[in-house]
C-alpha cells in the first residue's frame, strides 16, 4: 500500500489557479523528486500537503487513511491537527531555525513540548527528557554536527544550518520528509554537504519528497520523478524514463534549457 | 543654610510625584499596551479599525491636551467630576504610553518572519506554543532598544503633571526663583540625569543579555 497518496489537489490564490488537479502516490522508503520551472506550483504543492495552505479541492491519504479532505470543512481539534501534521516533516529553503536556541535545543524543542502531553510524563519525566536528548544527539551526529551542539544558528554556515533543520525534522520521525529546494539558498560549494546528507537518508530508506533544480542530484538519489508545469503534473515515472528519455515536449524543453545553462 | 535645606527637601518631595507617575504608568501601560496590540492586530476588522484609530488619536495629540481632557471631561460632560488631579494625570499617562508601547510591540511582532511560525507549525507546535516558545523571546530582543527610548522619554514627561497643579520637581524648583535662587532649577536636571543614567545602564545590561545571538 502507498504510504502517501495525494489525490486531485487544487489550489487558487484569488483568481489564479496554481494547482490544477495534482495527484501522485509513493511507497515507503521511496525517494521522489519534483522538478519543474519556476512558478509551476512545486512549493504550493508541498505547502498544501504540509497544511501550511489549505487546498481548495482534493484529498491526502497516509497509509490509506484520509488525513485531509477539502470537502470536509469542520475544524479539527488541535490534537487531531497535530497528529495529521506530524505525519510529515518539512525542510525549508531558508532553514527557519530558531535563532535564540542552540543547535541541540533547536532539535529538542518540539519533541520535548510533545512529550509533555504523554500520560506518563510526570512520573517518568527524567527518563523521557534524557531519551529525547540522546535521540537529538544521535540525529545531529547523523548529519555530522556533533561538534556544534552548543552553537547558535548565527554561528553556523548556511550548509550547517540546513543540516540542523534536517535533523530537527528527523527528530520527530515523520513518515514522509519533504524538502523544498534545500540547497538553493546556499553557496554552490555548500550544496554538496546537504546532498550527501540526503543521500545517506535515502540509503537508510527514509521516505522523501525533494523539490530541486539539481537534475543530476535528482537523478542520482531518487527512484521516481515528477515533472510539473503550470500547476499540473506533466510527466511522472522512474528517473531513467523521465529524465533520460522524456516523452513530453514540455519536459524535453525544460531539461534542454537546464543543460544549456 | 535653612534655605538650602528647605529647597532640597522640597525638590525631593517634588520628585516623589515624578516617581509615582513614572512607576504607575509603567506598571499599567506595559500590559495595557499588549492588549491594545492584540486589538490592532485583530483579524476582526471593526476591532482593529477602532483600535488603530484610537492609537492614532492618542499619538497624534499632545499629552498635555489629554491630561486636561481626562481631568475636565468627566465633570463637564458626564457630571462626574474627577476627584483627584493625580488620578487624572495617571490615567492620561497610562493611556498615552500604552498607545506608544502597543505600536512598539506591534512592530516587534510583525518583524518576526512568517517562516518562524511555519517552522513551529510543521513541528507540531500549537499556536500558543509557537508564540510563547519561539516568537515572544525574539520580539522582546527586538523591542528593548525602542522601549528604552520611550521609557526615558516617560521620565522627562512626568514633569508635565505641573499643568494641573501637581507639585512635581520642576514646579517646586520654580518657586525658588521668586526668592532669587536659580540653583534649585538647575539641580532638578541632576535628578533627571541620574534617573535616566540608571535606566540607561539597566537597558544596556538587558540588551547585552540578549546579545548572545544575532537575528
Ligand atoms: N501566497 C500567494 N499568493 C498569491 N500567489 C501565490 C502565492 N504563493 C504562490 N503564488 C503563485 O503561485 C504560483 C506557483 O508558485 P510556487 O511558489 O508554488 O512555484 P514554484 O514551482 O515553487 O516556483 P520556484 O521554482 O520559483 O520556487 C506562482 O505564480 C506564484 O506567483
Ligand atoms: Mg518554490
Amino acid at each position: 500500500m502507498s504510504i502517501l497518496q495525494v489525490l486531485n489537489l487544487h489550489k487558487s490564490y484569488g483568481k489564479t489557479e496554481v494547482l490544477k488537479g495534482v495527484g501522485f502516490s509513493m511507497n515507503e522508503g521511496e525517494v521522489l523528486s519534483i522538478i519543474g520551472s519556476s512558478g509551476s506550483g512545486k512549493t504550493t504543492l508541498l505547502r498544501c500537503i504540509n497544511f501550511l495552505e489549505r487546498a481548495d479541492e482534493g484529498q491526502i491519504l497516509v497509509n490509506g487513511e484520509v488525513i485531509f479532505d477539502a470537502r470536509n470543512k469542520n475544524q479539527l481539534s488541535i490534537s487531531e491537527q497535530r497528529k495529521n501534521q506530524l505525519n510529515f516533516g518539512l525542510v525549508f529553503q531558508s532553514f527557519n531555525l530558531f535563532p535564540q536556541y542552540n543547535v541541540l535545543e533547536n532539535v529538542e524543542l518540539a519533541p520535548k513540548l510533545l512529550a509533555k502531553e504523554r500520560n506518563d510524563y510526570k512520573e517518568n519525566k527524567k527518563e523521557i527528557l534524557a531519551s529525547i536528548e540522546s535521540e537529538a544527539r544521535a540525529v545531529l551526529e547523523r548529519v555530522g554536527l556533533s561538534d556544534k551542539l552548543a552553537n547558535y544558528p548565527c554561528e553556523l554556515s548556511g550548509g550547517q544550518q540546513q543540516r540542523v533543520s534536517i535533523a530537527r525534522a528527523l527528530a520527530l520521525k515523520p513518515k514522509v520528509l519533504f524538502f523544498d529546494e534545500p540547497t538553493s539558498a546556499l553557496d554552490p560549494e555548500l550544496t554538496g554537504e546537504i546532498l550527501k546528507v540526503i543521500r545517506s537518508l535515502a540509503a537508510k530508506k527514509i521516505t522523501m519528497v525533494i523539490v530541486t533544480h539539481e537534475i543530476e542530484f535528482a537523478k542520482n538519489v531518487s527512484d521516481n520523478v515528477i515533472f510539473m508545469d503550470d500547476g499540473v503534473i506533466v510527466e511522472q515515472g522512474r528517473v531513467e524514463d523521465v529524465i533520460d528519455n522524456p516523452q513530453n515536449e514540455r519536459t524535453r524543453n525544460f531539461l534542454r534549457k537546464l543543460s544549456d545553462k | 543654610m535653612s534655605g538650602i535645606n528647605e529647597a532640597l527637601g522640597s525638590l525631593f518631595n517634588g520628585f516623589g510625584f515624578n516617581c509615582i507617575i513614572f512607576f504607575c504608568t509603567l506598571l499599567f501601560a506595559l500590559p495595557l499596551g499588549l492588549i491594545i496590540t492584540f486589538g490592532s492586530m485583530s483579524r476582526f476588522i471593526p476591532i482593529s479599525f477602532i483600535t488603530r484609530t484610537f492609537v492614532w488619536i492618542i499619538r497624534g495629540t499632545p499629552l498635555m491636551l489629554q491630561i486636561f481632557v481626562v481631568l475636565y471631561a468627566p465633570g463637564l460632560l458626564l457630571d462626574f467630576p474627577m476627584k483627584s488631579r493625580l488620578t487624572a494625570v495617571l490615567v492620561a499617562f497610562i493611556i498615552n504610553y500604552a498607545a506608544y508601547f502597543s505600536e512598539i510591540y506591534r512592530g516587534g511582532i510583525e518583524s518576526i518572519s512568517k517562516g518562524q511560525y511555519e517552522a513551529g507549525q510543521v513541528l507540531g507546535l500549537t499556536k500558543s506554543q509557537v508564540f510563547f516558545k519561539i516568537v515572544l523571546f525574539q520580539v522582546i530582543k527586538r523591542i528593548v532598544p525602542p522601549m528604552s527610548n520611550e521609557i526615558i522619554t516617560l521620565v522627562k514627561d512626568t514633569s508635565l503633571a505641573r499643568i494641573v497643579g501637581i507639585a512635581e520637581i520642576i514646579m517646586c524648583a520654580e518657586r525658588f526663583t521668586k526668592q532669587g535662587l536659580i540653583w534649585p532649577l538647575f539641580s532638578t536636571g541632576i535628578y533627571f540625569l541620574i534617573f535616566n543614567g540608571v535606566l540607561t545602564l539597566l537597558f544596556g545590561f538587558i540588551e547585552k543579555k540578549f546579545n548572545y545571538y544575532r537575528g
